[in-house]
């Protein structure tokens, strides 16, 4: 392909991807003027001929092409994405999860890219883990009850400490801390000594081993290292560099851990997404995993359906359910909503808002029985015979 | 057709008791229906000025018959007023927001600007009981406020702390209403009333209406009994209750008895709207069978919004099972005689065409057998007037037609029809088909065609619908054809395309080099639609020898030009292209199949890729006459070969039976050893895993590479000469896994993804030794279908085997939901003329469709163009 041809391509007006195409499969190759004339003039032609038409019913089709295979997809909730260690829900529940815009997922995982200085070596990608990955106090010592004075006694392990790059003083002064806010019990003192590493928690009451027991248990499990949310962290290789992989999500805080490449990490929480980074990455994270549970189950959909049902959710600035309590249960027309769910209801308080319907819609016009406005039903135009 | 009107809209608002008393025809007082001579009581339920059901009689009001009259409203004075259910909410919002002395907004004018804003500015909330705190003092009129309860169903009270107790009075409706009354219009305004059309005293009411005959028409029953509608029955109750108030209250009655009274005039009413209401048992009717009261008609999937309204019943369809017919062209449908004898289309005489109808009406309603004309079953004159063609009047009828008449006639070859099937997932799954009217007594439809539809022929019944205008015939031919809808606009590629035994055909036929003589070609080419053969390749003894891939090449339009993989390409690392000995790279060069097998990539439904190359580079019809040619063509070279599987093609010879048996001792041996690790606390379990689950883990693993193994012993026994070998391969049906399964080893069967574990404590079955975690006791199954399972393997294939039967029946309800709902989001959304997309009222949801304004449908799998393919052909070289 001579530089001219190139220049040709370049001047065209189509999509990037196809320009990028046409000269990648026309690079390596000599062409005459003749052929390159009627690729371009094929392909200008083909562009043309794909353009969607006025009047189409988009939304029908999005939602059948999504809907449609629905049926082919497997239910099994538990699926080994890769990292065997992981549970990930996939599949149809997924599917559905993403469309109810839930809160939270029922496998919250994230998936965490590092900065190049940190992913390249094993070592310091462990360390951020450990910045992330929930601990809990009894992995940084010894931890016994001690009958006869009534109280639980820590014994911190700075070898741990040192290993996993947490200073002593840190540990004993988040630990009561947190137990108090995190835990929620407070029935408890505490004195430390930061040379020996040692803290002693007595319980405010000291009249049953009950409570001794019960402050053990919070002693035990309080977590004093990495993100409460984020249960646990698998470190991985892959093309070249080392990836975190977490149970349980948490941006916000992993986006403030030092060596953690917030352009990259990701979270399938799109709630959490729309919170923290704002409706237009809740919209890419919407469209990215109803891809990636499509394609996991092999089946082809267009991302454009995908987008749509994406946009659709995310058309006010929140992300929407599809469904009831979403961009179903906020139409504006009654019939619509009377004939989608809890009937009788909207029927109701449409009466006493004194609503108006103004039948713009499919399914109120399917009701009082005139063409819909999509597709052939949109067109106005009559043709009015010549005398 | 029918008049341009359109409704333009549809405010909603609640009735007065006013318009309830302006409307009625006819004050109802008696609770009786019918008199000993089945005559209608006056004033009673079924009063002729509501409307008449019986034929023959004449309604009081609109003096129609019973077809003709819509019925009338009747009304009930109540004796006293009760709460409508529905609105049991906004009554206690009302009561807690309000005044109980003054019946003002418990606000003061700056509060109330806080939350609505200024007039100007009108862009406040509505207010909401949240606004107000409770038990506040009366801005207005300086009472103290009190609590209100709320009972459900409808009762409501006050609640009153004298001296530290809690003293409840009960809220009479008659008290609600008179506090309703008073509240200002302004203010309810701001709590988004309208109160120009639902003044909030009106939800208690003081009139009911009644609802024409029409409505709750009663039917006779076999023994000449009447059975009156469920609503007749609520609203006899209702009556008689009100009439048995009316009489105690001017008798003076205890107030006991008044309010007892009052409570059973509520429920009879609250049941009437509603049988439903949580707190309130069900009105049952003497059987015992909750009646159908105003609510549940329409609620629901078979309530009158889904069940009617949305969805109709239709006239011109037909139904029965259908069959297969490769014979037909995909675009055709083969219709039963005596349906396309059943079946009409209206067609207007003219001058032009009324000798020819002349002609169908003298044919008559009878078509003997497919070779007579078609027939009439109807004319219809020109004042609407329909006249039934029989027998005797064939003739009388058929010289009165004239010009501006309408003749209803047999469905024949070539006429549009509309072909279904449910569920109707997609828009592929209706399409139009032409008229191929047959013997028999199913549809009969070309297999190529079942993917749009997922129908098989095992029992599966279609339905057909004929559309009967002018403008549903054009829709139905340009838009609905199943020539144009080859593509599927879920991904850009053919949906429709070769199956099962075209796969397996063509795969026959294609593979490696095969010659063939003028009678063995002929035969196979004598169905497609070609002129001339090819000229022959070579000449052996004289006798003119053609290729398999020039047989092939026949059906291929001129000029087209590809290179692509087949299916049966094994990947390897470097493509030995030409010389591939599974000769699985195909090459095609202006229209001439040169190597390679055709097989499920390039004709197969769903893959497609020659299918989709023709419909890019000669349209939508001649790809539809490609598929038409190949399908004929296979199963004729499928019959050329014969193609058959029985038991004995699953055989073995002994030695891969040997080697079978000692891949399967082997696995088993080697869970044994991992058990034995762990049993000695020796396991390393994996990061994050308890050690039991890596064990589980591993023993899968072992257990399934074992079976993998049995399966490529298997395979190296079987060869292309194996009809499932053949299948597996072209990709027409089945997987090497299903034959691994049936000739070597059936494997391990999994509930939840993980080996069975349930059933007696600590072991799956009795036949087991309490805490055995080897391979037997857990469901693998190391026999083959053709060995045959044993007892416990045969148990655990069925829990494996039941579990994929609850996981479909839980899927396909769950996908459905899910697919209703996005159809209910999104089926407002169109292109409109400037490229946006937006919904039917405006609001714009996309700039660009898609981002691109690329229809998937017409896209190459996405891309907007198929860059590839156009160099492709140009250049007439792999790329």
């Amino acid at each position: 392909m001579t530089p001219e041809q190139e220049q040709v391509i370049d001047n065209e007006t189509l999509p990037a991807k196809t320009k990028e195409q046409l000269k990648k499969f026309l690079s390596e190759k000599n062409i005459s003027d003749d052929q390159f004339e009627e690729i371009i003039e094929r392909v200008n032609s083909e562009y043309m001929s794909t353009r969607i038409e006025a009047c189409e019913a988009v939304g029908v089709i999005a939602a059948q092409s999504i809907g449609e295979p629905g049926t082919q997809m497997t239910m099994r909730t538990f699926h080994y994405a890769g990292v065997a260690e992981i549970n990930v829900t996939l599949g149809l529940p997924r599917l559905i999860e993403i469309m109810d815009a839930r809160k939270e997922p029922s496998t919250p995982t994230m998936t965490i890219y590092l900065e190049p200085e940190f992913g390249a070596d094993r070592d310091r990608a462990r360390e951020v883990s450990w910045q992330i990955e929930a601990a809990t106090l009894q992995e940084f010592g010894d931890i016994t009850i001690d009958m006869q004075d009534m109280q639980v006694v820590v014994h911190l392990n700075s070898a741990v400490c040192e290993k996993r790059k947490i200073p002593v003083g840190t540990i004993i002064e988040t630990a009561p801390r947190k137990i108090r806010e995190r835990r929620h019990y407070r029935d408890f003192e505490h004195e430390s000594d930061e040379k020996e590493g040692v803290i002693n928690f007595m319980p405010k009451s000291r009249e049953s081993y009950q409570n001794l027991f019960q402050l053990a248990e919070h002693v035990r499990k309080v977590i004093v290292q990495g993100i409460d949310d984020i249960e646990r962290v698998v470190v991985r290789k892959e093309s070249g560099e080392y990836i975190l992989y977490t149970e349980g999500s948490n941006l916000k805080d992993v986006f403030d851990v030092e060596g953690v490449d917030t352009r990259r990490t990701r979270t399938n929480n799109i709630n959490e997404i729309s919170q923290v980074l704002g409706i237009e990455a809740a919209r890419n994270a919407i469209i990215h995993e109803a891809v990636s549970t499509l394609n996991e189950q092999g089946i082809l959909v267009d991302v454009r359906h995908i987008m749509l049902v994406a946009d659709m959710m995310c058309l006010e600035g929140e992300v929407k359910q599809i469904g009831r309590h979403g961009i179903a249960g906020e139409k504006e027309s009654v019939l619509s909503r009377a004939a989608f769910e809890v009937t009788v209801n909207h029927l109701l308080d449409a009466a006493v808002a004194n609503e108006v319907d103004e039948l713009s819609g499919v399914t109120e016009n399917v009701i009082v029985g005139q063409p819909i406005q999509l597709g052939t039903g949109d067109v106005k135009l009559i043709a009015k015979p010549m005398n | 057709m029918t008049s341009p009107k359109r409704i333009g809209k549809i405010e909603f608002g609640l009735l007065s008791p006013k318009e309830f008393r302006t409307m009625s025809v006819r004050k109802i007082i008696w609770a009786d229906t019918y008199d000993d001579d089945g005559f209608p009581y006056p004033q009673g339920l079924m009063d002729l000025n509501l409307g008449v059901i019986d034929p023959g009689l004449r309604c009081k009001t609109c003096d129609q018959k019973a077809s003709e009259c819509p019925g009338h409203f009747g009304h009930i004075e109540l004796a006293k007023p009760v709460i409508h259910v529905g609105y049991t909410r906004l009554i206690r919002k009302l009561l807690r927001v309000t005044c109980k002395s003054c019946s003002r907004l418990l606000l003061s004018p700056e509060e109330i600007e806080k939350v609505v804003g200024t007039d100007e500015d009108s862009t406040g909330d509505v207010l909401s009981e949240k606004d107000i705190k409770k038990e506040r003092v009366c801005p207005h009129c300086g009472e103290q406020q009190l609590k209100i309860n709320f009972e459900k169903p409808t009762t409501f009270s006050e609640v009153q702390v004298e001296e530290g107790k809690k003293i409840e009075h009960k809220l009479t409706p008659a008290d609600i209403r008179s506090r309703l009354e008073k509240i200002p219009d302004e203010d309810l305004r701001h709590l988004g009333i309208n109160p120009d059309v639902a003044r909030p005293e009106w939800t208690i009411l003081t009139v009911l209406p009644v609802p024409p005959v029409t409505m709750r028409p009663s039917i006779i029953l076999e023994n000449g009994q009447r059975s009156e509608d469920d609503l007749t029955h609520k609203l006899v109750d209702i009556i008689r209750i009100n009439q048995r108030f009316k009489e105690n209250q001017d008798a003076g009655a205890p107030q006991l008895i008044i309010e007892d009274l009052w409570e059973l005039l509520q429920y009879h009413v609250t049941t009437y709207m509603d049988n439903e209401v949580a707190g309130c048992p069900p009105a049952r009717h003497r059987s015992g069978r909750p009646l159908k009261t105003l609510s549940q008609r329409l609620k629901g999937k078979d309530g009158r919004f889904r069940g009617s309204l949305s969805g109709k019943r239709v006239n011109f369809s037909a139904r029965t099972v259908i069959s297969p017919d490769p014979n037909l062209s995909v675009v055709q449908v083969g219709i039963p005689l005596a349906i396309a004898n059943e079946m009409s289309i209206p067609v207007h005489a003219a001058p032009n065409n009324i000798d020819e109808l002349k002609t169908m009406a003298r044919n008559g309603p009878n078509r003997p057998t497919l070779n007579h004309p078609c027939g009439a079953n109807y004319v219809i004159r020109p004042d609407k007037r329909r006249l039934r063609l029989a027998e005797g009047n064939l003739d009388t009828v058929a010289d009165m037609i004239e010009p501006g008449w309408t003749v209803e006639r047999h469905l024949r070859d070539g006429d549009i029809v509309l072909f279904n099937r449910q569920p109707s997932l997609h828009r592929m799954s209706i399409m139009s088909h032409r008229v191929k009217v047959m013997d028999g007594k199913t549809f009969r439809l070309n297999p190529a065609v079942c993917p749009p539809y997922n129908a098989d022929f095992d029992g599966d019944e279609m339905n057909l619908h004929i559309p009967q205008t002018q403008e549903a015939r054009a829709e139905a031919a340009i838009l609905v054809a199943v020539q144009e809808n080859i593509l599927s606009p879920r991904f850009g590629g053919p949906i429709i395309g070769g199956i099962h035994d075209h796969i397996s055909g063509v795969f026959m036929l294609t593979n490696q080099v095969r010659w063939f003589t003028r009678e063995d070609i002929l035969y196979l080419l004598k169905s497609t639609d070609i002129e001339h053969l090819p000229p022959p390749v070579k000449e052996e003894d004289g006798v003119p020898m053609w290729t398999n891939k020039q047989a092939f090449s026949v059906i291929l339009p001129d000029g087209l030009n590809m290179v692509f993989k087949a299916s049966s390409c094994a990947n390897c690392d470097i493509c030995k292209r030409d010389t591939c000995e599974r000769d699985a790279y195909v090459q095609i060069i202006n229209g001439n199949l040169i190597s390679g097998t055709i097989d499920k990539k390039a004709i197969g439904a769903f893959d497609g890729q020659i299918v989709q190359r023709i419909i890019r580079q000669n349209g939508m019809k001649r790809a539809a006459d490609f598929i038409d040619d190949m399908t004929k063509l296979s199963i004729r070279s499928i019959m050329l070969d014969g193609f058959s599987f029985g038991i004995d093609d699953e055989d073995l010879s002994k030695t891969e039976y040997g080697q079978i048996a000692e891949v399967l001792d082997g696995a088993v041996m080697d869970v044994q050893k991992r058990i034995r690790i762990y049993e000695d606390g020796q396991l390393e379990p994996m990061p994050g895993r308890t050690p039991e689950e890596t064990l589980e883990m591993q023993i899968m693993q072992v257990l399934g590479k074992a079976r993998d193994r049995t399966g490529e012993i298997a395979g190296r026994h079987l060869g292309l000469g194996n009809s499932a070998v053949v299948m597996a391969v072209s990709g027409a049906r089945g997987s090497m896994l299903n034959l691994t399964q049936m000739a070597g080893c059936v494997g391990q069967q999994s509930v939840r993804g993980e080996r069975i574990m349930r059933g007696y404590d600590d072991r799956t079955l009795p036949h087991f030794k309490k805490g055995d975690r080897g391979s037997d006791a857990h469901g693998f199954i190391k026999h083959s279908y053709k060995g045959g399972l044993n007892p416990t393997e045969f148990f655990f294939h069925a829990i494996g085997g039941r579990e994929g039967l609850v996981d479909t029946a839980v899927r396909t309800s769950q996908s459905g939901y899910l697919q209703r709902r996005m159809i209910n989001a999104l089926q407002d959304l169109k292109v409109a003329y400037d490229g946006t997309v937006r919904t039917t009222g405006g609001r714009i949801i996309q700039f660009t469709y898609g981002e691109d304004g690329t229809d998937p449908m017409k896209s190459c799998f996405g891309d907007p163009v198929d860059v590839k393919g156009i160099v492709e052909s140009v250049l007439k070289e792999e790329v």
